[in-house]
């Protein structure tokens, strides 16, 4: 703090002025949102006042408008970054304390949230050392520091870095998701949010197919998604095939589906085409709802079969007459986590498919095309190229995966009803493709792990997630607003090494 | 000369509402030849082009294109199949490349339908056959030649859109002349370039038309291109053409220089507005 106050221009008397500002406006604005509450009591309707959660706005917001001062200023990066941290950890405090009513003032939730289990703490630690970075290396325009131009430096040569390396650091995501079960193997949570995760990602880069490459909008995608899992679940349902059948079928309907949606729409361009797509999102749900005699409407489908090992063997406890069961195939003890964890597999499969056929079909004539329609469509025309077949085929084939992550979804759940294809399922897989940086296939892992996985695992907080999930996107659009990891490889190369061509675009 | 005629057109009228931007235009462009269309701004020659590549239906008339394997109607030909089964590629007056990829990627992309072909709809592709794979290496090898023939091989991985401007220029040619037409159309591929650039490009188009045997077709500003490098000039003014025939003589035809001088029409101005012209000729 000595530092603040002796080697600055601002004096103390002015920083004290300006904090006293900012306390009164955090004052007035909080004291009727947050000071006031109406609780339900059996006497009737009473007031609660919050003087914690006004203490707690008013604080974060003196610690971080002083946070920012010393980032004005460029005092001390690390005192910078703490009072941020600091700010931050209050506001936190103060959503999770909203929800109580039993004002405690001393002993913080947040604390006793972070350190319910090992994981957790975990996860607390790195997000606070995040936050810590981001404002440790985030800098004030003008008046430029010594060390401003290190930390532009170290943020220049990580991604370098990662784009040189982009095999490898895919490589090791790749090893940490298929021995992710044997480090959880019997945590039953971890494993079904794993596959939750997997299942977005599927859909992610599914659709980055259609958003990334060929650079069609489309706001409906959940309802391939839907089409796929109702595929499976009446087919199973009404001519007992078999999933393994059914999934090779769930994709081929999508990608009709797609096709049949794809050749009157994709003529129009851009926004349009956006509303078109969420139109279509939306009758495919209403019909699904309204359908009663084959959909079963709101109701849903229930007690959709379960896959099996491969037609080999069955994974439930009790199984009928002339099937083989799973544990006793292998000669294992029985486990219910047997399924969850071939789930966890099966799903893990599906979508590096999807990965490796993407990869490689933005490598062929098809995939260029896709990336060249996105630039400019004209030009394209005036190549031979035929715009509507093109774009069809990229609906097509991002249907088709929705297609076999939607027979999936419905065989792991068991029941399917249309509330799982809301419109708020397209939007979500679309953020995570944009948040990801539009095609690029690690940009969407992270983003989903993020989106989907963060919720997750603070069920606590679920109602205040599409608040965090706004400030997230917002905070996105300022600082990264191409997505995470924006970049484009080039899909052939003459004379440089992909090293060479990184290097090259820096300057 | 008749069986050198690569490209005919009868008639060609094209409408947009009550505004003939075109108007019973009919000229012949032949085989190893540049053809320029000039004329003064908004006299009907990008539309020209529009009709001829399939961006524009014309109102009326008769374009016969006359490649190798015998006459084809283009105004009967669906958009973009007009570059893919006959061959006519062009450039654009706004470059319009494909500028998030390097410069290797917009040749490659120009070859798409050869390649498509040789992948079986992207599965012999997938699994990298070897007719898709030696497809893919004839046309890394088309596109390094036309990358050295542009002087753009030691730019062959930057993205195009980073490109100078005069490279740009260039790589539309390149990747238009990828398609292997048998004619090409280049709308003021002059636009922008400084002298010593407009010299190269003149050598370009020339090496174009005698080594490869196409036909060009042309639509410039630049009469030093103009003049130096084509062998046939038609000039169009308010979607009328009024000249035809060598430089030369285009070039002193009294309707043509009217039309670009417009000097008669200066003297039918009344005298109050003239007046007001000489005082502020910035005004105009």
């Amino acid at each position: 703090m000595s530092s603040l106050l002796t080697s600055s221009r601002v004096t103390p008397v002015d920083i004290a002025k300006e904090l006293a500002f900012f306390a009164v406006l955090a004052v007035m604005m909080s004291i009727m949102i947050l000071g006031v509450e109406t609780v339900d009591r059996p006497t009737g309707l009473e007031l609660a006042l919050r003087w914690d959660l006004v203490l707690l706005a008013v604080c974060a917001t003196v610690v971080g408008r002083l946070g920012l001062i010393v980032r004005r200023e460029h005092l001390s990066r690390l005192l910078q970054a703490a009072l941020i941290v600091i700010s931050a950890l209050m506001v936190f405090e103060m959503f999770v304390r909203f929800r109580d009513l039993d004002d405690r003032w001393v002993s913080p939730v947040t604390f006793d949230m972070a350190t319910q289990s090992v994981g957790r703490a975990i996860f607390f630690i790195c997000l606070i050392a995040i936050v810590f970075a981001i404002a440790y290396f985030s800098s004030a325009k003008g008046r430029p520091t010594g060390d401003e131009d290190e930390s532009n430096k170290i943020s220049a040569r990580l991604q370098v870095a990662y784009r040189t390396n982009t095999k490898k650091v895919g490589m090791l995501g790749i090893a940490f998701f298929i021995i992710f079960p044997f480090i959880f193997g019997e945590n039953r949570s971890a494993i079904d949010l794993a596959t939750l995760v997997m299942i977005y990602i599927m859909l992610g880069w599914g659709l980055n197919i259609v958003v990334g490459l060929a650079g069609l909008l489309d706001l409906g995608y959940v309802a391939f998604y839907a089409v796929g899992a109702y595929s499976y679940a009446l087919l199973s349902q009404h001519f007992g095939l078999s999933f393994w059948l059914c999934l090779p079928m769930a994709g081929l309907f999508s990608a009709s589906f797609g096709i049949i949606l794809g050749f009157p729409v994709l003529r129009l361009r851009g926004d349009y085409l956006a509303i078109v797509t969420l139109g279509f999102g939306e009758i495919i749900r209403v019909i699904l709802i309204n359908w009663y005699d084959l959909t079963g409407g709101p109701d849903g489908i229930a007690s959709i079969e379960r896959p099996s090992f491969f037609g080999l063997a069955d994974f439930s406890r009790r199984v009928p007459e002339g099937v083989t069961r799973f544990s006793d195939l292998f000669g294992i003890e029985y486990s219910s986590m047997h399924r969850l964890i071939f789930l966890y597999y099966l799903i893990l499969i599906l979508a590096l498919v999807t990965n490796f056929v993407t990869m490689r079909l933005r490598k062929l004539p098809i995939g260029r095309a896709w990336e060249a329609l996105r630039e400019d469509e004209i030009a394209c025309r005036s190549l031979g190229i035929n715009p509507t077949n093109t774009k069809l085929s990229a609906f097509a084939i991002g249907a088709m995966f929705a297609g076999f992550a939607g027979a999936f979804f419905a065989t792991r759940q068991g029941f399917i009803s249309p509330e799982s294809f809301t419109f708020l399922e397209s939007a979500v897989i679309l953020a995570i493709v944009v948040m990801g940086g539009m095609g690029s296939q690690i940009g969407v892992v992270l983003a989903a792990i993020v989106m989907i996985g963060f919720p997750e695992m603070f069920r606590e907080l679920a109602e205040y997630r599409m608040l965090i999930f706004g400030a997230g996107m917002v905070a996105i659009m300022l600082w990264r607003p191409r997505g995470l990891l924006s970049f484009r490889d080039p899909t052939i190369l003459l004379n440089m090494s992909k090293k060479e061509k990184v290097a090259g675009e820096k300057s | 000369m008749t069986d050198n005629k690569l490209l005919e057109v009868e008639h060609l009228t094209m409408r947009f509402g009550g505004l003939v931007a075109i108007d019973d235009l009919s000229f012949t462009a032949r085989k190893r030849e540049i053809t320029a269309i000039i004329g003064p701004n908004g006299a009907g020659k990008t539309t020209v082009f529009n009709c001829l590549t399939g961006f524009y239906v014309p109102t009326e008339g008769r374009l016969t294109l006359s490649a190798n394997d015998g006459p084809r109607l283009l105004e009967r030909t669906e958009g973009f199949r007009i570059s893919r089964n006959n061959g006519v590629a062009r450039t654009f007056q706004n470059i319009r490349l494909f500028t998030g990829m390097t410069v290797l990627e917009n040749l490659v992309v120009a070859q798409h339908n050869r390649l498509m072909d040789a992948s079986l709809f992207s599965l012999a592709g997938l699994f990298n056959l070897k007719r898709y794979a030696n497809a893919e290496k004839e046309a890394l090898e088309r596109a390094k030649f036309w990358l050295n023939k542009t002087g753009l091989y030691e730019f062959a991985d930057w993205n195009a859109g980073n490109l100078p401007y005069g490279n740009q220029r260039r790589l539309e040619i390149a990747r238009a002349m990828c398609v292997e037409p048998s004619l090409l159309c280049l709308d003021e591929p002059a636009a922008g370039l400084n002298p010593r650039e407009s010299a190269e490009l003149n050598l370009l188009l020339q090496s174009i038309r005698d080594e490869q045997g196409i036909g060009l077709l042309l639509i410039e500003h630049d009469m030093s291109v103009v003049m130096q490098i084509s062998d046939h000039v038609i000039v169009l003014d308010y979607g009328k053409k009024i000249a035809d025939g060598n430089p030369e003589a285009v070039k002193n035809d009294p309707a043509v220089i009217r039309a670009y001088l417009g000097e008669e029409e200066d003297d039918e101005l009344p005298p109050e507005v003239a007046q007001d012209l000489h005082l502020d000729p910035k005004a105009q």
